[in-house]
């Protein structure tokens, strides 16, 4: 089956991302497809390869990265969420002037009917969140 | 029910709003995707469950809370062709909420005729 995925909470403040991982991760395992993955709202926050969590704790975004370049995931982040919450790449940074990027390897950010063509061409949109 | 879209047939999109429009930031986002979608000429729906009625409630002033008030984009819907709107009967009349108090016409359903909607999409998308 191909799979979309929804994430529309932050990084260790909530368990939507870690779930949202666990369940990519398996049905990868059991040979299904990943459309996309798409991270909204403060799901956003899981791209940012800024974040630097406690040695002993799991490193959610760095998992993230790790499982796309494994199975060539599309990782994909929204603009409009993205900008008011901070988080940009390199040309958004440039556009905004702003003297920093902080997208983590794996991701890109894109628009929002990323989020409804993953609902189109997925068999199954899986949402994880509040 | 599903139409013809551009790309071949259509999916049933139903979005399901069921938090308060102030508060937090995912009533307001939830619009933003509905908007976005409205390009893609799916087979639209969006429900009202929940705190969600407060979203489509007339006269709203949120000056005090220096955050903008997006409920007159629910009037735009009609322009992009978004028509179908469900609202919980349920949820309206626990909160002493009618059709007459709300911005836009909607169609008022049990929550048992509501739950046969969501039966009926392809994609569910709630915030």
């Amino acid at each position: 089956m191909k799979f979309g995925i929804l994430v529309n909470e932050g990084p260790y403040t909530h368990q939507a991302s870690d779930t949202a991982y666990q369940f990519a991760k398996a049905a990868l395992a059991k040979g299904h497809e990943i459309y996309r993955v798409f991270f909204y709202h403060d799901g956003v926050n899981n791209a940012t390869r800024l974040t630097v969590p406690p040695q002993d704790d799991r490193n959610i975004v760095k998992r993230w990265s790790e499982l796309a370049a494994a199975h060539k995931l599309d990782l994909v982040v929204c603009i409009a969420a993205a900008q008011r919450r901070g988080l940009m790449d390199k040309s958004e940074a440039k556009r905004n002037a702003k003297d920093a990027d902080n997208i983590a390897p794996g991701f890109r950010i894109s628009g929002l009917g990323q989020l409804i063509e993953a609902g189109i061409q997925a068999d199954r949109l899986v949402v994880f969140g509040d | 029910m599903t139409e013809e879209g551009a790309g071949g047939a259509a999916k049933r999109f139903l979005y399901v709003n069921r938090r308060a429009p102030y508060g937090s930031i995912y009533a307001l986002e939830s619009l933003e995707v509905v908007l976005i979608g409205a390009a893609f000429e799916q087979d639209v729906s969006l429900a009202f469950i929940g705190d969600g009625v407060y979203q489509l409630v007339k006269g709203q002033d949120t000056k005090v809370l220096e955050v903008k008030n997006f409920s007159p984009a629910f009037r735009a819907l009609e322009d992009y062709d978004v028509t179908k709107l469900y609202a919980e009967k349920e949820a309206l009349e626990a909160r002493g909420l009618s059709e007459a108090d709300l911005v836009v016409p909607v169609q008022v359903v049990g929550a048992e005729r509501m739950a046969e909607i969501m039966e009926a999409q392809d994609v569910i998308l709630d915030f």
